[in-house]
């Protein structure tokens, strides 16, 4: 009787440390970060992002050699992938690229889509396409048809970022712009569609599958 | 009191009950049974949807009705403790059951075979050399299935490569399903068309939608944690206004026409600095 009360005390603990497990990992998700309001001459909000090499032990102990993107808010770059917009507006976005290229798998990614305009800036010059080898990430919010490609820095650059937090001040970077239009209200995914997980299978695990590093959700509200 | 004969009495029931429930199903259940007839081979899967359906009910009820007869008849009485005599085998149940579950799987088998081969497929993907290839012309299309999203390029059209899918109504698609990366599946659940997309593989499925409408497009192999993500809507449209909207495409979509490779049954992505 004594063996069976404590095989079952036993398995009962064990159940309950691996719930408490799931429901960590289950309800752990990045810090939502709010889009600031833009100014009323534009309208809409800004979003001001990064995409960084490696992530460093400053905001990742458990993966610092993660290529990420971050976000910037109240004057600081935050690990976050969770951005909160204003529904039926624009949002006007400005990513620092600091990372060099990997390029894309499908080339047809190259053209920047469901834009305002169809285009993007890159360093100030108006673009609708981008070289698909010259590609080090995207933005990409496929249920909105957002398709935005994003050069990188040359890879024989003095002043590569080489983790987070860069600042467009003292690293070579890349600066796009470009403005969306969001619609009704609702949670749509974003991603990066380059390959740039370095050392998974396809460049597509690690980093391209974990929230907070290369995709995210847009909740538009 | 004599004992009835729970066989004959059983069978009767059964036979009145099939007889009975068969044409109904059949008749009532049938035409609302998936995927519906978004097209000719959805309407085709509904068909063989029934077919199953109609030999498979006199085979729930024999199961359901023998179920509830022993219930009644065999159970044991309150407060008695009764063990059943011994079971010997019955050649005649044996040889029956035998011959008669035979019968109807190898049936089966006889009549998916059939209904794959007159229907090309059937929606299904046939592999880079499908056994049947429907006669006359073919729209042909190619499906590129990443890491999370189907893209489609119509080769008769310039190339050109968009990230919805849309189709002229009654008129032979033949779509080349593949991927840049891991194992997809392209699932489009109206159309009754479902393709594995695998990567350096050309997966042809023949399809002809026969109504105008929208269609919902899903990955249907776990291909990543953003598998759930996988999804788009399709349009099925009339003929001018897929030529209308083909024209507008290979305008929007002029820019990334120039930057893709050569049309291709495969692809093998590039760059050679891709992660990993």
């Amino acid at each position: 009787m004594k063996k069976v009360l404590g095989v079952g005390t036993a398995v009962a603990v064990l159940g309950v440390l691996i719930g408490l497990y799931v429901a960590d990992w289950a309800t752990s998700f990045p810090k939502t970060v709010a889009a600031t309001s833009a100014p009323a001459s534009s309208g809409g909000a800004n979003l001001t992002l990064e995409t960084v090499a490696a992530i460093g032990g400053k905001y990742s102990p458990t993966h610092p050699s993660w290529v990420s993107y971050l976000v910037r808010s109240g004057g600081q770059w935050v690990h976050s992938t969770d951005f909160t917009v204003p529904a039926n507006s624009i949002v006007h976005v400005t990513i620092y690229q600091f990372d060099t290229p990997t390029g894309l798998r499908n080339a047809f990614l190259g053209q920047v889509q469901g834009t305002v305009g169809g285009t993007a800036t890159v360093d100030g010059k108006t673009v609708n396409t981008v070289e698909p080898e010259e590609a080090s990430h995207t933005f990409a919010v496929p249920e909105l048809g957002v398709f935005v490609p994003l050069p990188g820095v040359p890879e024989e650059s003095k002043h590569l970022c080489e983790e987070a937090p860069c600042e467009p001040s003292t690293s070579d970077h890349r600066t796009i712009t470009f403005s969306f239009r969001t619609g009704k209200k609702g949670r749509y995914h974003w991603q990066c569609f380059v390959p740039c997980g370095a050392g998974w299978l396809f460049g597509n695990g690690g980093p391209m599958q974990t929230l907070g590093y290369m995709d995210g959700f847009i909740d538009v509200v | 009191m004599s004992e009835p004969n729970h066989a004959r009495r059983f069978g009767l029931i059964w036979l009145v009950a099939t007889l009975v429930a068969t044409p109904l199903v059949v008749v009532l259940l049938g035409p609302e049974l998936p995927p519906g007839n978004g097209s000719q081979q959805a309407s085709g899967q509904v068909t063989d949807n029934t077919v199953l359906l109609g030999m498979a009910t006199p085979v729930l009820l024999l199961v359901l009705i023998y179920l509830i007869y022993a219930v009644i008849y065999f159970r044991q009485p309150k407060g008695a403790v009764l063990e059943g005599p011994a079971i010997r085998g019955d050649a005649r149940i044996q040889t029956t059951w035998i011959i008669v579950t035979s019968v109807l799987v190898l049936s089966l088998a006889a009549y998916g075979t059939v209904r794959l081969l007159s229907d090309n497929g059937a929606g299904s993907g046939s592999g880079p050399t499908p056994l049947t290839v429907p006669s006359g012309p073919k729209l042909r299309v190619q499906v590129i299935a990443q890491q999370w999203a189907f893209t489609y390029r119509y080769p008769a059209y310039g190339g050109v490569e968009v990230p919805h899918l849309v189709l002229p109504v009654n008129r032979m698609v033949e779509l080349h399903v593949t991927s840049l990366d891991v194992i997809h599946s392209f699932w489009a659940r109206q159309l009754a068309v479902k393709a594995d997309a695998n990567p350096q593989v050309d997966n042809i499925a023949f399809v002809e939608p026969t109504h105008v409408g929208t269609f919902d497009v899903r990955c249907a192999e776990l291909c990543g944690i953003w598998h759930g993500e996988m999804f788009d809507h399709g349009q099925v449209v009339s003929q001018s206004a897929f030529n209308t909207w083909i024209r507008g495409a290979q305008v929007a979509y002029g820019p990334a026409t120039k930057l893709l490779p050569p049309y291709s049954r495969t692809y093998q992505p590039l760059p050679a600095r891709r992660g990993g």
